[in-house]
Protein backbone atom coordinates (compact mmCIF):
# COMPACT_ATOMS: atom_id res chain seq x y z
CA UNK A 1 0.00 0.00 0.00
CA UNK A 2 1.22 3.73 -1.06
CA UNK A 3 2.46 5.87 1.80
CA UNK A 4 -0.26 8.42 2.65
CA UNK A 5 2.81 11.02 2.85
CA UNK A 6 6.25 10.66 2.00
CA UNK A 7 8.82 13.23 2.49
CA UNK A 8 11.68 12.70 1.18
CA UNK A 9 14.76 15.03 2.01
CA UNK A 10 13.07 18.33 2.23
CA UNK A 11 14.82 21.19 2.46
CA UNK A 12 13.44 25.20 3.24
CA UNK A 13 15.60 28.06 3.94
CA UNK A 14 14.32 31.78 4.71
CA UNK A 15 17.26 33.68 3.82
CA UNK A 16 20.02 32.18 5.95
CA UNK A 17 16.98 30.46 8.10
CA UNK A 18 16.71 26.70 7.33
CA UNK A 19 13.49 26.06 8.06
CA UNK A 20 13.14 22.46 7.36
CA UNK A 21 16.89 20.75 6.89
CA UNK A 22 16.74 16.97 4.72
CA UNK A 23 13.81 16.49 6.58
CA UNK A 24 12.62 12.68 5.22
CA UNK A 25 9.10 11.11 6.92
CA UNK A 26 6.58 8.51 5.97
CA UNK A 27 3.46 8.37 7.13
CA UNK A 28 1.54 4.70 6.63
CA UNK A 29 -2.32 5.01 5.68
CA UNK A 30 -4.40 4.89 8.37
CA UNK A 31 -2.09 6.22 10.70
CA UNK A 32 -3.32 8.66 13.50
CA UNK A 33 0.67 10.65 13.73
CA UNK A 34 1.90 13.18 15.76
CA UNK A 35 4.11 15.80 14.93
CA UNK A 36 5.57 18.00 17.86
CA UNK A 37 8.38 20.44 18.08
CA UNK A 38 8.87 24.06 19.68
CA UNK A 39 7.87 27.26 18.25
CA UNK A 40 9.51 27.85 15.12
CA UNK A 41 10.46 23.74 14.85
CA UNK A 42 9.42 24.06 10.75
CA UNK A 43 5.94 22.41 11.37
CA UNK A 44 3.74 24.46 9.76
CA UNK A 45 6.27 25.21 7.46
CA UNK A 46 6.45 21.41 6.26
CA UNK A 47 2.70 21.40 5.84
CA UNK A 48 2.59 24.46 3.54
CA UNK A 49 5.21 22.15 1.24
CA UNK A 50 2.69 19.69 1.84
CA UNK A 51 -0.52 21.37 0.51
CA UNK A 52 1.47 23.19 -2.49
CA UNK A 53 1.52 26.54 -0.42
CA UNK A 54 5.07 26.60 -0.18
CA UNK A 55 7.77 25.82 -3.45
CA UNK A 56 10.79 23.80 -1.33
CA UNK A 57 14.15 24.19 -2.10
CA UNK A 58 14.89 20.59 -2.53
CA UNK A 59 13.54 16.88 -1.92
CA UNK A 60 9.84 15.97 -2.87
CA UNK A 61 6.40 15.37 -1.20
CA UNK A 62 3.83 13.19 -2.14
CA UNK A 63 0.48 12.73 -0.41
CA UNK A 64 -1.48 9.31 -1.63
CA UNK A 65 1.38 8.48 -3.90
CA UNK A 66 0.92 11.84 -5.93
CA UNK A 67 3.64 14.32 -6.04
CA UNK A 68 2.36 17.76 -4.90
CA UNK A 69 3.86 19.54 -7.63
CA UNK A 70 3.46 17.39 -10.77
CA UNK A 71 0.28 15.70 -9.67
CA UNK A 72 -0.84 18.62 -7.87
CA UNK A 73 -4.72 18.15 -8.38
CA UNK A 74 -4.77 14.56 -6.99
CA UNK A 75 -2.58 15.25 -4.45
CA UNK A 76 -4.87 18.15 -3.15
CA UNK A 77 -8.10 16.57 -3.53
CA UNK A 78 -6.63 13.97 -1.46
CA UNK A 79 -5.47 15.81 1.30
CA UNK A 80 -7.79 18.44 3.88
CA UNK A 81 -5.67 20.91 5.69
CA UNK A 82 -6.88 22.70 8.71
CA UNK A 83 -4.22 25.97 8.97
CA UNK A 84 -2.58 27.07 11.97
CA UNK A 85 -3.81 30.59 11.67
CA UNK A 86 -7.68 31.78 11.69
CA UNK A 87 -8.68 33.03 8.60
CA UNK A 88 -12.07 33.43 7.47
CA UNK A 89 -13.75 35.31 4.45
CA UNK A 90 -15.76 38.00 6.01
CA UNK A 91 -18.60 38.43 3.29
CA UNK A 92 -20.58 34.83 3.29
CA UNK A 93 -22.09 32.81 5.86
CA UNK A 94 -20.68 29.32 7.50
CA UNK A 95 -23.23 27.36 4.91
CA UNK A 96 -22.14 29.27 2.31
CA UNK A 97 -18.17 29.29 3.31
CA UNK A 98 -18.60 25.36 3.36
CA UNK A 99 -20.66 25.30 -0.07
CA UNK A 100 -18.10 26.75 -1.69
CA UNK A 101 -15.24 25.19 -0.47
CA UNK A 102 -16.98 21.70 -1.45
CA UNK A 103 -17.95 23.23 -5.24
CA UNK A 104 -13.31 24.03 -5.44
CA UNK A 105 -13.04 20.52 -4.91
CA UNK A 106 -15.34 19.77 -7.68
CA UNK A 107 -18.47 18.84 -5.35
CA UNK A 108 -21.73 20.12 -6.06
CA UNK A 109 -24.37 18.93 -4.42
CA UNK A 110 -23.12 18.67 -0.62
CA UNK A 111 -25.00 19.50 1.93
CA UNK A 112 -25.94 16.15 3.50
CA UNK A 113 -22.02 15.88 4.38
CA UNK A 114 -21.95 19.49 5.14
CA UNK A 115 -24.79 19.06 8.04
CA UNK A 116 -22.99 16.27 9.70
CA UNK A 117 -19.87 18.40 9.84
CA UNK A 118 -22.20 21.47 11.37
CA UNK A 119 -23.86 18.56 13.58
CA UNK A 120 -20.36 17.43 14.72
CA UNK A 121 -18.90 20.20 15.32
CA UNK A 122 -21.16 21.82 17.14
CA UNK A 123 -21.69 24.80 14.59
CA UNK A 124 -25.51 23.89 13.72
CA UNK A 125 -27.22 26.83 15.01
CA UNK A 126 -24.81 28.82 13.37
CA UNK A 127 -25.32 27.78 9.77
CA UNK A 128 -27.01 31.01 8.40
CA UNK A 129 -24.50 33.32 10.84
CA UNK A 130 -22.18 35.89 8.85
CA UNK A 131 -18.27 34.72 9.76
CA UNK A 132 -17.52 37.79 11.01
CA UNK A 133 -20.05 36.91 13.86
CA UNK A 134 -18.67 34.13 15.19
CA UNK A 135 -16.22 34.16 18.09
CA UNK A 136 -12.80 32.56 17.71
CA UNK A 137 -13.07 29.35 18.94
CA UNK A 138 -16.27 29.27 16.27
CA UNK A 139 -14.34 30.40 13.29
CA UNK A 140 -11.47 27.39 14.13
CA UNK A 141 -14.50 24.75 13.80
CA UNK A 142 -15.59 25.96 10.93
CA UNK A 143 -11.69 26.11 9.00
CA UNK A 144 -11.56 22.43 10.38
CA UNK A 145 -15.11 21.26 8.71
CA UNK A 146 -14.02 23.66 5.60
CA UNK A 147 -10.69 20.93 5.31
CA UNK A 148 -13.32 18.23 5.60
CA UNK A 149 -15.86 18.96 2.98
CA UNK A 150 -14.21 16.69 0.45
CA UNK A 151 -13.65 13.87 3.04
CA UNK A 152 -9.61 13.43 2.27
CA UNK A 153 -7.92 10.42 2.57
CA UNK A 154 -5.39 12.45 4.89
CA UNK A 155 -6.17 15.15 7.00
CA UNK A 156 -3.50 17.34 8.38
CA UNK A 157 -4.54 19.31 11.99
CA UNK A 158 -1.96 22.14 12.37
CA UNK A 159 -2.77 22.91 16.18
CA UNK A 160 -6.72 22.44 15.84
CA UNK A 161 -7.34 22.66 20.12
CA UNK A 162 -5.34 26.56 20.32
CA UNK A 163 -7.78 28.40 21.63
CA UNK A 164 -10.89 25.71 21.62
CA UNK A 165 -12.77 25.15 24.93
CA UNK A 166 -12.36 21.99 26.66
CA UNK A 167 -15.59 20.82 25.61
CA UNK A 168 -15.13 21.30 21.55
CA UNK A 169 -11.26 19.64 22.29
CA UNK A 170 -13.40 16.65 23.55
CA UNK A 171 -15.97 16.89 21.02
CA UNK A 172 -13.29 17.35 18.28
CA UNK A 173 -11.41 14.89 19.11
CA UNK A 174 -14.40 12.29 19.13
CA UNK A 175 -15.21 13.35 16.12
CA UNK A 176 -10.91 12.88 14.60
CA UNK A 177 -11.14 9.69 16.22
CA UNK A 178 -13.91 8.59 14.29
CA UNK A 179 -12.82 9.65 11.01
CA UNK A 180 -9.74 8.09 11.69
CA UNK A 181 -11.85 4.31 12.09
CA UNK A 182 -13.48 4.73 8.81
CA UNK A 183 -10.05 4.87 7.74
CA UNK A 184 -8.83 8.68 7.22
CA UNK A 185 -5.26 9.77 8.03
CA UNK A 186 -4.46 12.15 10.11
CA UNK A 187 -1.70 14.08 11.09
CA UNK A 188 -2.00 16.34 14.58
CA UNK A 189 0.58 18.94 15.28
CA UNK A 190 0.22 19.96 18.84
CA UNK A 191 2.42 21.36 21.70
CA UNK A 192 0.74 19.21 24.22
CA UNK A 193 2.16 15.98 24.79
CA UNK A 194 -0.96 14.02 26.52
CA UNK A 195 -3.03 14.94 23.63
CA UNK A 196 -0.25 13.62 21.14
CA UNK A 197 0.03 10.51 23.91
CA UNK A 198 -3.81 10.02 23.86
CA UNK A 199 -3.90 10.13 20.34
CA UNK A 200 -1.67 9.18 17.95
CA UNK A 201 0.23 6.06 17.27
CA UNK A 202 3.54 7.38 15.87
CA UNK A 203 5.01 10.62 17.00
CA UNK A 204 7.49 12.74 15.49
CA UNK A 205 9.65 15.72 17.24
CA UNK A 206 11.07 18.03 14.72
CA UNK A 207 13.37 20.85 15.86
CA UNK A 208 14.98 23.51 13.80
CA UNK A 209 13.78 21.85 10.88
CA UNK A 210 15.43 18.34 11.38
CA UNK A 211 13.77 15.20 12.84
CA UNK A 212 15.03 14.70 16.09
CA UNK A 213 12.40 11.10 17.32
CA UNK A 214 10.77 9.56 15.53
CA UNK A 215 8.72 6.60 17.24
CA UNK A 216 5.49 4.51 18.34
CA UNK A 217 4.22 5.90 21.11
CA UNK A 218 4.96 2.96 22.83
CA UNK A 219 8.62 3.37 22.26
CA UNK A 220 8.83 7.03 23.36
CA UNK A 221 6.65 5.71 26.67
CA UNK A 222 9.53 3.25 27.27
CA UNK A 223 12.15 6.02 27.43
CA UNK A 224 10.43 7.43 30.16
CA UNK A 225 8.83 10.39 28.31
CA UNK A 226 5.51 11.35 29.99
CA UNK A 227 4.97 12.33 33.70
CA UNK A 228 7.57 12.94 36.38
CA UNK A 229 6.68 12.16 39.74
CA UNK A 230 7.67 14.78 42.58
CA UNK A 231 8.33 13.44 46.40
CA UNK A 232 9.45 15.67 49.33
CA UNK A 233 10.31 14.44 52.15
CA UNK A 234 10.18 16.32 55.69
CA UNK A 235 14.26 15.39 56.10
CA UNK A 236 16.31 15.72 53.59
CA UNK A 237 16.83 12.67 51.25
CA UNK A 238 20.78 11.03 51.16
CA UNK A 239 19.98 8.03 48.52
CA UNK A 240 16.82 6.13 47.02
CA UNK A 241 15.84 2.49 46.76
CA UNK A 242 18.96 1.17 43.82
CA UNK A 243 16.08 0.18 41.60
CA UNK A 244 15.13 3.55 40.93
CA UNK A 245 18.47 5.11 40.80
CA UNK A 246 18.48 5.24 36.86
CA UNK A 247 15.32 7.06 37.25
CA UNK A 248 15.95 9.98 39.19
CA UNK A 249 16.02 13.19 37.70
CA UNK A 250 16.59 15.78 40.47
CA UNK A 251 17.69 14.52 44.01
CA UNK A 252 18.04 18.09 46.30
CA UNK A 253 18.31 18.58 49.55
CA UNK A 254 14.28 17.34 50.54
CA UNK A 255 12.77 16.75 47.37
CA UNK A 256 13.05 13.78 44.66
CA UNK A 257 12.11 13.63 41.08
CA UNK A 258 11.11 10.15 39.57
CA UNK A 259 10.35 9.69 35.93
CA UNK A 260 7.85 7.71 35.30
CA UNK A 261 6.84 5.18 32.46
CA UNK A 262 2.94 5.07 32.65
CA UNK A 263 2.63 1.84 31.34
CA UNK A 264 4.76 -0.20 33.80
CA UNK A 265 5.19 2.23 37.22
CA UNK A 266 2.74 2.37 39.60
CA UNK A 267 2.95 5.59 41.65
CA UNK A 268 1.49 3.61 44.51
CA UNK A 269 4.67 1.13 44.32
CA UNK A 270 6.98 3.61 44.25
CA UNK A 271 5.73 5.85 47.39
CA UNK A 272 5.37 2.30 49.19
CA UNK A 273 9.01 1.50 48.38
CA UNK A 274 10.52 5.21 48.98
CA UNK A 275 8.61 4.78 52.48
CA UNK A 276 10.23 1.65 53.57
CA UNK A 277 13.21 2.99 52.36
CA UNK A 278 12.88 5.54 55.25
CA UNK A 279 11.20 8.72 53.45
CA UNK A 280 8.91 10.22 55.31
CA UNK A 281 6.70 11.62 52.95
CA UNK A 282 4.85 15.41 53.11
CA UNK A 283 4.04 16.09 49.86
CA UNK A 284 3.65 14.41 46.21
CA UNK A 285 2.94 15.52 42.48
CA UNK A 286 2.77 14.08 40.05
CA UNK A 287 4.01 16.66 36.59
CA UNK A 288 3.69 16.47 32.98
CA UNK A 289 6.63 16.32 30.95
CA UNK A 290 6.94 19.16 29.19
CA UNK A 291 7.76 19.24 25.38
CA UNK A 292 10.99 20.97 26.32
CA UNK A 293 11.86 18.69 29.16
CA UNK A 294 11.39 16.05 26.37
CA UNK A 295 13.53 17.69 23.89
CA UNK A 296 16.76 18.29 26.56
CA UNK A 297 16.28 14.25 26.99
CA UNK A 298 15.87 13.55 23.55
CA UNK A 299 18.71 15.38 22.42
CA UNK A 300 20.81 14.34 25.38
CA UNK A 301 19.76 10.58 25.45
CA UNK A 302 22.84 8.49 23.49
CA UNK A 303 19.79 6.84 21.94
CA UNK A 304 18.16 9.46 20.64
CA UNK A 305 17.26 9.21 16.89
CA UNK A 306 19.39 11.79 15.14
CA UNK B 1 -10.54 21.57 -16.87
CA UNK B 2 -13.60 21.11 -13.54
CA UNK B 3 -16.72 22.67 -14.28
CA UNK B 4 -17.99 22.63 -11.23
CA UNK B 5 -15.05 23.98 -9.26
CA UNK B 6 -14.47 27.20 -11.91
CA UNK B 7 -18.53 27.58 -11.66
CA UNK B 8 -18.03 27.68 -7.89
CA UNK B 9 -15.26 29.85 -7.57
CA UNK B 10 -17.00 32.40 -10.03
CA UNK B 11 -20.28 32.32 -8.08
CA UNK B 12 -18.11 33.47 -4.93
CA UNK B 13 -16.47 36.11 -6.68
CA UNK B 14 -19.76 37.24 -8.14
CA UNK B 15 -21.70 36.96 -4.66
CA UNK B 16 -18.48 38.79 -3.14
CA UNK B 17 -19.78 41.84 -5.11
CA UNK B 18 -23.45 41.33 -5.35
CA UNK B 19 -23.53 41.39 -1.59
CA UNK B 20 -21.77 44.66 -1.08
CA UNK B 21 -23.74 46.69 -4.34
CA UNK B 22 -24.34 49.56 -2.73
CA UNK B 23 -20.55 50.41 -2.97
CA UNK B 24 -19.71 47.82 -6.23
CA UNK B 25 -22.63 49.06 -8.13
CA UNK B 26 -24.84 52.02 -7.08
CA UNK B 27 -21.76 54.16 -6.41
CA UNK B 28 -19.87 54.35 -9.51
CA UNK B 29 -23.45 54.22 -11.23
CA UNK B 30 -23.68 57.40 -9.72
CA UNK B 31 -20.14 58.97 -10.00
CA UNK B 32 -20.90 58.82 -13.80
CA UNK B 33 -23.97 60.29 -13.24
CA UNK B 34 -22.24 63.15 -11.38
CA UNK B 35 -19.87 63.83 -14.47
CA UNK B 36 -23.02 63.24 -16.99
CA UNK B 37 -24.76 66.04 -14.75
CA UNK B 38 -21.62 68.45 -14.79
CA UNK B 39 -20.01 68.13 -17.89
CA UNK B 40 -22.98 67.90 -20.04
CA UNK B 41 -24.31 70.53 -18.94
CA UNK B 42 -21.59 72.94 -18.87
CA UNK B 43 -20.39 71.75 -22.82
CA UNK B 44 -23.84 71.08 -23.66
CA UNK B 45 -24.08 72.98 -27.30
CA UNK B 46 -20.72 74.66 -27.25
CA UNK B 47 -18.96 71.49 -28.61
CA UNK B 48 -19.95 69.22 -31.27
CA UNK B 49 -17.73 66.62 -31.38
CA UNK B 50 -19.56 64.24 -33.72
CA UNK B 51 -21.99 65.83 -36.60
CA UNK B 52 -25.31 65.48 -35.61
CA UNK B 53 -24.40 64.53 -31.98
CA UNK B 54 -25.16 66.30 -28.83
CA UNK B 55 -22.13 66.70 -26.48
CA UNK B 56 -24.59 64.83 -23.89
CA UNK B 57 -25.25 61.91 -26.25
CA UNK B 58 -21.28 61.76 -26.99
CA UNK B 59 -20.05 61.78 -23.76
CA UNK B 60 -22.43 58.43 -22.76
CA UNK B 61 -20.18 55.21 -23.90
CA UNK B 62 -17.32 57.03 -23.01
CA UNK B 63 -18.49 57.16 -19.34
CA UNK B 64 -20.04 53.85 -19.34
CA UNK B 65 -16.93 52.21 -20.97
CA UNK B 66 -14.86 54.29 -18.61
CA UNK B 67 -17.13 52.56 -15.70
CA UNK B 68 -17.57 49.20 -16.93
CA UNK B 69 -13.53 48.91 -17.10
CA UNK B 70 -12.75 50.46 -13.99
CA UNK B 71 -14.59 48.32 -11.90
CA UNK B 72 -13.67 45.23 -13.88
CA UNK B 73 -10.17 46.38 -12.55
CA UNK B 74 -11.63 47.04 -8.84
CA UNK B 75 -12.83 43.63 -9.03
CA UNK B 76 -10.54 41.38 -9.20
CA UNK B 77 -7.56 43.62 -7.42
CA UNK B 78 -9.76 44.12 -4.33
CA UNK B 79 -11.07 40.86 -4.48
CA UNK B 80 -7.28 39.68 -4.43
CA UNK B 81 -5.61 41.58 -2.33
CA UNK B 82 -8.54 41.53 0.56
CA UNK B 83 -7.96 37.69 0.51
CA UNK B 84 -4.26 37.72 0.49
CA UNK B 85 -4.46 40.62 3.92
CA UNK B 86 -7.16 38.47 5.21
CA UNK B 87 -5.45 35.24 4.54
CA UNK B 88 -8.74 33.19 2.91
CA UNK B 89 -6.55 33.06 0.30
CA UNK B 90 -5.83 29.57 1.20
CA UNK B 91 -9.15 28.75 0.47
CA UNK B 92 -8.47 29.02 -3.20
CA UNK B 93 -5.44 27.92 -3.10
CA UNK B 94 -5.69 24.36 -1.27
CA UNK B 95 -8.40 23.27 -3.59
CA UNK B 96 -7.04 21.08 -7.02
CA UNK B 97 -7.32 24.89 -9.20
CA UNK B 98 -5.51 24.46 -12.47
CA UNK B 99 -4.24 28.44 -13.22
CA UNK B 100 -7.00 29.08 -15.85
CA UNK B 101 -9.78 27.93 -14.10
CA UNK B 102 -8.57 30.53 -11.41
CA UNK B 103 -8.12 32.65 -14.40
CA UNK B 104 -11.79 31.87 -15.85
CA UNK B 105 -13.15 32.54 -13.12
CA UNK B 106 -11.64 35.84 -11.63
CA UNK B 107 -11.88 37.49 -15.23
CA UNK B 108 -15.65 36.36 -15.58
CA UNK B 109 -16.69 38.15 -11.93
CA UNK B 110 -15.28 40.93 -13.21
CA UNK B 111 -16.99 41.10 -16.69
CA UNK B 112 -19.96 40.70 -14.98
CA UNK B 113 -19.63 43.41 -12.72
CA UNK B 114 -18.67 45.72 -15.52
CA UNK B 115 -21.72 44.86 -17.54
CA UNK B 116 -23.64 45.04 -14.36
CA UNK B 117 -22.63 48.86 -13.46
CA UNK B 118 -22.86 49.66 -17.53
CA UNK B 119 -26.18 48.82 -17.17
CA UNK B 120 -26.79 50.84 -14.89
CA UNK B 121 -24.92 53.82 -16.05
CA UNK B 122 -26.88 53.50 -19.23
CA UNK B 123 -30.14 53.45 -17.46
CA UNK B 124 -29.65 56.25 -15.35
CA UNK B 125 -28.25 58.16 -18.65
CA UNK B 126 -31.25 57.30 -20.32
CA UNK B 127 -33.44 60.01 -18.20
CA UNK B 128 -30.88 62.64 -19.18
CA UNK B 129 -29.67 62.85 -22.20
CA UNK B 130 -32.14 61.80 -25.32
CA UNK B 131 -29.16 59.12 -26.87
CA UNK B 132 -29.66 58.33 -30.70
CA UNK B 133 -30.34 55.10 -31.78
CA UNK B 134 -27.43 52.46 -30.97
CA UNK B 135 -25.46 51.46 -34.02
CA UNK B 136 -24.37 48.06 -33.62
CA UNK B 137 -25.26 46.37 -30.14
CA UNK B 138 -23.18 43.50 -30.58
CA UNK B 139 -20.12 45.60 -30.92
CA UNK B 140 -21.12 46.93 -28.24
CA UNK B 141 -21.35 44.35 -25.59
CA UNK B 142 -18.26 42.77 -28.25
CA UNK B 143 -16.22 45.84 -26.39
CA UNK B 144 -17.55 45.80 -23.23
CA UNK B 145 -16.87 42.30 -22.73
CA UNK B 146 -13.10 42.62 -24.35
CA UNK B 147 -12.73 45.68 -21.96
CA UNK B 148 -13.42 44.25 -18.93
CA UNK B 149 -11.66 41.34 -19.76
CA UNK B 150 -8.42 43.40 -20.08
CA UNK B 151 -8.89 44.83 -17.42
CA UNK B 152 -10.35 42.41 -15.14
CA UNK B 153 -6.35 40.83 -15.99
CA UNK B 154 -4.85 43.99 -15.36
CA UNK B 155 -6.32 44.28 -11.93
CA UNK B 156 -5.29 40.42 -11.24
CA UNK B 157 -1.59 40.78 -12.13
CA UNK B 158 -2.17 44.44 -9.97
CA UNK B 159 -3.88 42.27 -6.83
CA UNK B 160 -1.16 39.68 -7.11
CA UNK B 161 1.89 42.29 -6.84
CA UNK B 162 0.35 44.41 -4.30
CA UNK B 163 1.15 43.27 -0.48
CA UNK B 164 -1.08 46.52 0.74
CA UNK B 165 -4.40 47.99 -0.45
CA UNK B 166 -2.84 51.49 -0.71
CA UNK B 167 -0.81 50.14 -3.16
CA UNK B 168 -3.98 48.93 -5.17
CA UNK B 169 -4.99 52.57 -4.99
CA UNK B 170 -1.98 53.82 -6.25
CA UNK B 171 -1.93 51.70 -9.63
CA UNK B 172 -5.52 53.19 -10.06
CA UNK B 173 -4.29 56.93 -9.38
CA UNK B 174 -1.18 56.50 -11.26
CA UNK B 175 -2.31 54.14 -13.88
CA UNK B 176 -5.45 53.55 -14.24
CA UNK B 177 -7.15 56.86 -14.19
CA UNK B 178 -4.96 58.91 -16.42
CA UNK B 179 -5.03 56.59 -19.41
CA UNK B 180 -8.44 56.43 -18.92
CA UNK B 181 -9.02 60.47 -18.77
CA UNK B 182 -6.23 60.80 -21.47
CA UNK B 183 -8.17 58.44 -23.77
CA UNK B 184 -10.90 60.42 -25.20
CA UNK B 185 -13.83 59.91 -22.98
CA UNK B 186 -14.71 63.67 -22.56
CA UNK B 187 -13.26 64.63 -26.46
CA UNK B 188 -12.57 63.32 -29.96
CA UNK B 189 -8.34 63.01 -30.06
CA UNK B 190 -8.97 64.51 -33.63
CA UNK B 191 -9.60 67.45 -31.44
CA UNK B 192 -6.22 67.40 -29.64
CA UNK B 193 -3.06 68.85 -31.21
CA UNK B 194 -1.57 66.46 -33.30
CA UNK B 195 1.73 65.63 -31.02
CA UNK B 196 -0.88 64.83 -28.32
CA UNK B 197 -3.27 62.84 -30.81
CA UNK B 198 -0.71 60.45 -32.11
CA UNK B 199 0.55 60.22 -27.98
CA UNK B 200 -2.97 59.03 -27.26
CA UNK B 201 -2.67 56.15 -30.29
CA UNK B 202 -0.05 54.53 -28.04
CA UNK B 203 -2.67 54.47 -25.31
CA UNK B 204 -4.43 50.93 -25.04
CA UNK B 205 -7.82 52.47 -23.44
CA UNK B 206 -8.06 54.69 -26.32
CA UNK B 207 -8.96 51.60 -28.52
CA UNK B 208 -11.68 50.56 -25.76
CA UNK B 209 -13.42 53.51 -25.76
CA UNK B 210 -13.20 54.45 -29.58
CA UNK B 211 -14.47 51.13 -30.67
CA UNK B 212 -17.12 51.37 -28.20
CA UNK B 213 -17.99 54.57 -29.08
CA UNK B 214 -18.39 53.24 -32.79
CA UNK B 215 -21.05 50.71 -31.75
CA UNK B 216 -23.12 53.29 -30.42
CA UNK B 217 -23.02 56.56 -33.44
CA UNK B 218 -21.02 54.30 -36.28
CA UNK B 219 -18.25 56.71 -35.97
CA UNK B 220 -14.81 56.73 -34.52
CA UNK B 221 -11.94 58.09 -34.89
CA UNK B 222 -10.04 54.88 -35.99
CA UNK B 223 -11.03 52.11 -37.86
CA UNK B 224 -13.36 49.95 -35.59
CA UNK B 225 -11.43 46.73 -36.86
CA UNK B 226 -8.10 48.53 -35.70
CA UNK B 227 -9.69 49.03 -32.30
CA UNK B 228 -10.94 45.20 -31.66
CA UNK B 229 -7.47 43.99 -33.18
CA UNK B 230 -5.58 46.02 -30.61
CA UNK B 231 -8.45 44.76 -28.05
CA UNK B 232 -8.06 41.16 -28.74
CA UNK B 233 -4.37 41.05 -28.86
CA UNK B 234 -4.04 42.66 -25.10
CA UNK B 235 -6.36 40.47 -24.38
CA UNK B 236 -4.30 36.82 -25.35
CA UNK B 237 -1.15 38.19 -23.88
CA UNK B 238 -3.25 39.01 -20.94
CA UNK B 239 -4.45 35.63 -20.56
CA UNK B 240 -1.08 34.25 -20.97
CA UNK B 241 1.01 36.49 -18.86
CA UNK B 242 -1.93 36.02 -16.17
CA UNK B 243 -1.90 32.22 -15.85
CA UNK B 244 1.68 31.97 -15.77
CA UNK B 245 2.05 33.96 -12.61
CA UNK B 246 -1.16 31.79 -11.47
CA UNK B 247 0.42 28.42 -12.18
CA UNK B 248 3.88 30.18 -10.52
CA UNK B 249 1.80 31.32 -7.60
CA UNK B 250 3.33 34.92 -7.93
CA UNK B 251 3.27 36.44 -4.70
CA UNK B 252 0.40 34.09 -3.67
CA UNK B 253 1.91 30.79 -2.68
CA UNK B 254 5.32 31.18 -1.24
CA UNK B 255 3.73 34.40 0.47
N1 LIG C 1 7.36 33.59 5.47
C1 LIG C 1 8.42 33.42 6.26
N2 LIG C 1 9.50 34.21 6.12
C2 LIG C 1 10.59 34.06 6.90
N3 LIG C 1 10.70 33.13 7.84
C3 LIG C 1 9.67 32.31 8.04
C4 LIG C 1 8.48 32.41 7.27
N4 LIG C 1 7.61 31.46 7.68
C5 LIG C 1 8.23 30.80 8.68
N5 LIG C 1 9.46 31.30 8.90
C6 LIG C 1 10.43 30.80 9.88
O1 LIG C 1 10.60 29.42 9.68
C7 LIG C 1 10.74 28.75 10.91
C8 LIG C 1 9.70 27.65 11.02
O2 LIG C 1 8.43 28.22 11.16
P1 LIG C 1 7.12 27.35 11.32
O3 LIG C 1 5.97 28.27 11.24
O4 LIG C 1 7.16 26.22 10.38
O5 LIG C 1 7.27 26.80 12.81
P2 LIG C 1 6.27 25.88 13.63
O6 LIG C 1 7.00 24.64 13.95
O7 LIG C 1 4.98 25.74 12.94
O8 LIG C 1 6.10 26.74 14.96
P3 LIG C 1 4.80 26.97 15.89
O9 LIG C 1 4.78 25.85 16.86
O10 LIG C 1 5.12 28.26 16.56
O11 LIG C 1 3.61 27.04 15.02
C9 LIG C 1 10.60 29.81 11.99
O12 LIG C 1 11.89 30.16 12.42
C10 LIG C 1 9.95 30.96 11.29
O13 LIG C 1 10.36 32.18 11.85
MG1 LIG D 1 3.12 26.29 13.31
Amino acid sequence: MVDAIKIENVSKSYGELRALNKLSLNIKQGEFFGLLGPNGAGKSTLISALAGLLSTDAGSLSVMGHDVVADYRQARSALGVVPQEIVMDPFFTVRETLEFQSGYFGISNNSQWIDELLDQLGLADKANSNMRQLSGGMKRRVLIAQALVHKPNVLVLDEPTAGVDVELRQSLWRFVRRLHREGHTIVLTTHYLEEAEELCDRIAIINKGELIALESKEDLLAKGLGNTLLVRSKQSINSVPPSYESKVSRLEANEVEIVLNREVDSVMQILDDLRQHGLDIEFVNVMNDSLEDVFVRLTVAPGGAR
Amino acid sequence: MNAIATLTLLKKEVKRWRKVWLQTVLAPVITALLYLAVFGHVLEGRVEVFPGISYGAFLIPGLLMMSVIQNAFANTSSSLIQSKVMGSIVFVLLPPFSAFEMFLAYIGAAILRGMAVGVGVFLVALFYVKVPPVHDIFLIIGFAVLGSYVMGALGLIAGMWAEKFDQIAAFQSFLIMPLTFLSGVFYSINSLPPFWASVSYLNPFFYMIDGFRYGFFGQSDQPVMISFFVMLSAAVVLTGFCVKLLATGYKLRDA
